[in-house]
């Protein structure tokens, strides 16, 4: 029996995939597991093993390719090589790729469903249709309710837009819709290529770069963004990790500052969890668990891995977590589900040198807090009455917040407790 | 209008009908001196006296079986079952004497009885304190079983069901008590037993649910608005007697239709509205009738991935609305 290979689903909200490269030819063996090929998704790249033994019949999709979960990717023959028995009629590339995920009308994949749904048979008797000239969009090419209704909301429309005298059918363009058997939509549609000069160069938009440009431009549509600014003294922070530094290394652990404001975001949202929310329509989702976004910045873009329930976690724990994620998102190894889920999210810009900024809330969560470059910088302490300059290495932390959730009061009581924790840092 | 949790609104509509009507009293265990262990009675002892917000014994059957000679004697009880893991040793008082005291005195005695019972996981609960029990109840003629998942209908059904002449089952989620807030009016209304609410217009599928996975189903159909998949969310409310009249409505509105509940899938109330859609609603059907349920486990996991996977969610409730959408 031939095997079929189909784009597996990479998470729960991954919907279609990148072909990035054919680990096999068409001939070519492949054991049970073996990597077959690399996928590439808005949220990782991932090996697709092969789901049994056999020799690559067919490769249907080509690299550089996107296409939708459960599309057809391959055909695998039996694994002495012999053609598999039923011979299957050679399926179009085009039309496997139209084929949806998992639906019941099982059907010849080039050849429309010819199931009838109990709403579509009375339909199509009342007003007396003829089902084969209403085009499917349904799975497998079944006329679904939808179909019909727009097929009767064309011939209306066409209908009263034809000339008075009478003369003729509605237009090609009139009935376009309706009638043409297109393929279904392309995942990504190909917008028209600008006009460039010699001295311009089109660098193609890649699944992540898309994928990030779509969620910020979402993020800043949907939440009134405002930013609130606060500095702190990270003095005791660092002579901690200075004192840390080599039994965390003893125990193959390397600490960055992350992990501490980690352990600061987490104050702050024990004693202001109104940060820790979603907004709804329904209703604002408080969340009880905090799962943070660590944002890590990659050669091609941006990825936000999530530590999970990272309030129960030592500083131990987080670093650790830290390293691991931080390392596998560079590789570009992580796991689907480990970009998901967060409830807030921490940014480190100050890596690259900057002082404070701006970030752009992680959707759906309610605020993100970006910590800036540590800086040595005189600062007037005030200590028994005594103002005293002192050199103490300072930092921004810049906080963004969706002012739908909470307001600036609040957003300044969260930023307070991080910075008093930072200030105070006892270890 | 002030906007109050659903603890808050169920702790008002018991204090507004005991203020209201003295011959409302409170049993459960730990509602009196404690406040209950989820705060729904706080305040109510100190105000009415320990004669009218009783802390009863450890034992479920006795919480029902007194309340049920009580409310055949004019007064009008309301029980509270701490956890609803907790309601079986008094199934047998609910389902055989309260749900059949009318049948059985040829209409000559009624059970005006509520009992209070707090369900549902993703509170990381673990076995006995997370399940949902509706199913039980639902099957039984006699009972009126009501989930509300709003403060407003909360406190209104509370009323009502007060109120109504016979035994009422009302079921608040655990993970909505705070989670949910709403506005709730200060004047005095009700919501009636046994009707549905349309919570958001789709014309390309419904989705019907209650309690918290209504709250999982109306942000999963926001996040298919942005795919351009317009989905319709109905809120049952009351579980029996089920408003068949909208649900019948909506059905034929959309022709697909997707169940959601935590309770177990199998004999759960899925079944129940799956059967009355595809009787009644047959010829308008444009995709099978699905239902997305617990798994048929026998509790809820303690273990927070597995009680993760145990509830649907928002996106596995996207992810079947996709599904069903393409259809």
């Amino acid at each position: 029996m031939p095997t079929e290979v189909k784009m597996p689903k990479l998470g729960e909200s991954v919907v279609e995939g990148t072909i990035s490269r054919w680990l096999k030819r068409p001939g070519e063996r492949v054991e049970l597991y073996e990597p077959l090929l690399e996928v590439q998704t808005d949220k990782v790249d991932t090996e697709v093993p092969a789901p049994a033994s056999g020799v690559v019949r067919e490769i249907a999709v080509p690299e550089g390719t996107t296409v939708k979960v459960g599309t057809l990717l391959a055909i695998l023959d039996d694994a002495d090589g012999a053609p598999a028995e039923p011979q299957r009629p050679r399926e179009e590339p085009a039309a496997a790729a139209e084929a949806p995920p998992a639906q019941p009308p099982k059907a010849d994949a080039a050849a429309p469903s010819r199931f009838v749904s109990p709403v579509v048979a009375r339909m199509v008797q009342e007003h007396g249709l003829d089902l084969s000239q209403i085009r499917g969009t349904g799975a497998g090419g079944r006329v679904s309710k939808k179909d019909v209704e727009r097929f009767l909301a064309e011939r209306e429309a066409a209908a009263a837009r034809r000339p008075p005298e009478g003369e003729g059918a509605p237009s090609a363009e009139e009935r376009a819709p309706v009638v043409e058997r297109a393929p279904a939509a392309p995942p990504s549609p190909q917008p028209a290529a600008p006009a460039l000069s010699d001295d311009m160069e089109l660098i193609p938009i890649s699944p992540m770069r898309r994928a990030i440009a779509e969620h910020m431009e979402r993020s800043v549509r949907t939440a009134p963004h405002v930013t609130t600014v606060f500095e702190a003294d990270l003095g005791r922070v660092l002579a901690h990790r200075e004192r840390a530094r080599a039994d965390f290394e003893r125990q193959g652990v390397r600490l960055t500052l992350t992990p501490y404001f980690l352990q600061a975001i987490v104050a702050g949202l024990r004693a202001v969890p109104a940060l820790n929310s979603t907004w709804t329509d329904a209703g604002i989702i408080r969340h009880r668990r905090a799962h943070l976004g660590v944002a890590v910045a990659l050669d091609e873009g941006l990825v936000v891995p999530v530590i999970r329930d990272a309030d129960e976690k030592s500083l131990l724990g987080l670093a650790r977590a830290v390293n691991d994620l931080t390392e596998r998102a560079r590789t570009r190894r992580l796991e689907p589900g480990e970009t998901q889920g967060g409830t807030f999210t921490l940014t480190n810009h100050g890596i690259s040198g900057s002082l404070f900024a701006t970030p752009i809330i992680n959707q759906p969560q309610a605020a993100i807090l970006g910590v800036g470059a540590v800086q040595k910088r005189p600062v007037v302490i005030t200590q028994d009455g005594l103002d005293s300059i002192a050199i103490r290495p300072m930092c921004y932390l810049s906080l963004t917040f969706d002012h739908r959730v909470i307001d600036g009061a609040t957003a300044d009581a969260f930023l307070a407790t991080v910075k008093r924790f930072l200030e105070s840092y006892a270890g | 209008m002030p906007e109050i949790s659903l603890i808050e609104a169920i702790r008002q509509a018991l204090d507004e009908i005991m203020d209201a009507d003295e011959r409302v009293f409170v049993f459960g265990e730990d509602v009196g001196k404690r406040g209950g262990v989820f705060r729904a009675t706080e305040g109510l002892q100190e105000k009415y006296g320990p004669l009218r917000v009783i802390d009863s014994p450890l034992a479920e059957s006795v919480i029902v079986g007194a309340c049920i000679g009580a409310a055949m004697n004019d007064a009008r009880p309301v029980a509270e079952i701490q956890f609803a893991d907790f309601i079986f040793p008094a199934f047998n008082q609910i389902v055989s004497e309260a749900a059949r005291i009318r049948y059985r005195s040829n209409n000559d005695w009624g059970v005006p009885l509520v009992i209070r019972v707090p369900y549902g996981g993703g509170v990381h609960g673990a076995l006995y304190h997370s399940q949902s029990i509706e199913a039980f109840f639902c099957h039984v003629p006699g009972l009126k079983v009501v989930a509300p998942a709003t403060p407003y209908d909360a406190k209104g059904l509370l009323k009502a069901s007060v109120e109504d002449p016979d035994p009422v089952l009302f079921l608040e989620h655990k993970a909505c008590y705070r989670m949910v807030r709403g506005e709730v009016p200060d004047e005095d209304y009700r919501v009636p037993i046994g009707k549905a609410k349309v919570r958001r217009e789709g014309s390309d599928l419904t989705v019907f649910a209650y309690g918290l996975m209504l709250h999982h189903s109306l942000a999963a159909a926001e996040r298919l608005a942005d795919e351009g998949i317009d989905a319709e969310v109905v809120d049952l409310r009351t579980l029996r007697p089920l408003d068949t009249e909208t649900i019948l409505a909506s059905a034929r509105k959309t022709g697909k239709v997707l169940i959601v509940h935590e309770d177990n899938l199998t004999g759960g109330l899925g079944g129940e509205i799956a059967a009355l859609i595809s009787q009644h609603a047959f010829e308008y059907l444009d995709a099978p009738i699905s239902r997305l349920a617990g798994p048929d486990v026998p509790a809820m996991p303690y273990a927070a991935t597995l009680e993760e996977a145990f509830m649907p969610s928002p996106d596995t409730i996207a992810n079947a609305m996709r599904t069903l959408a393409a259809y």
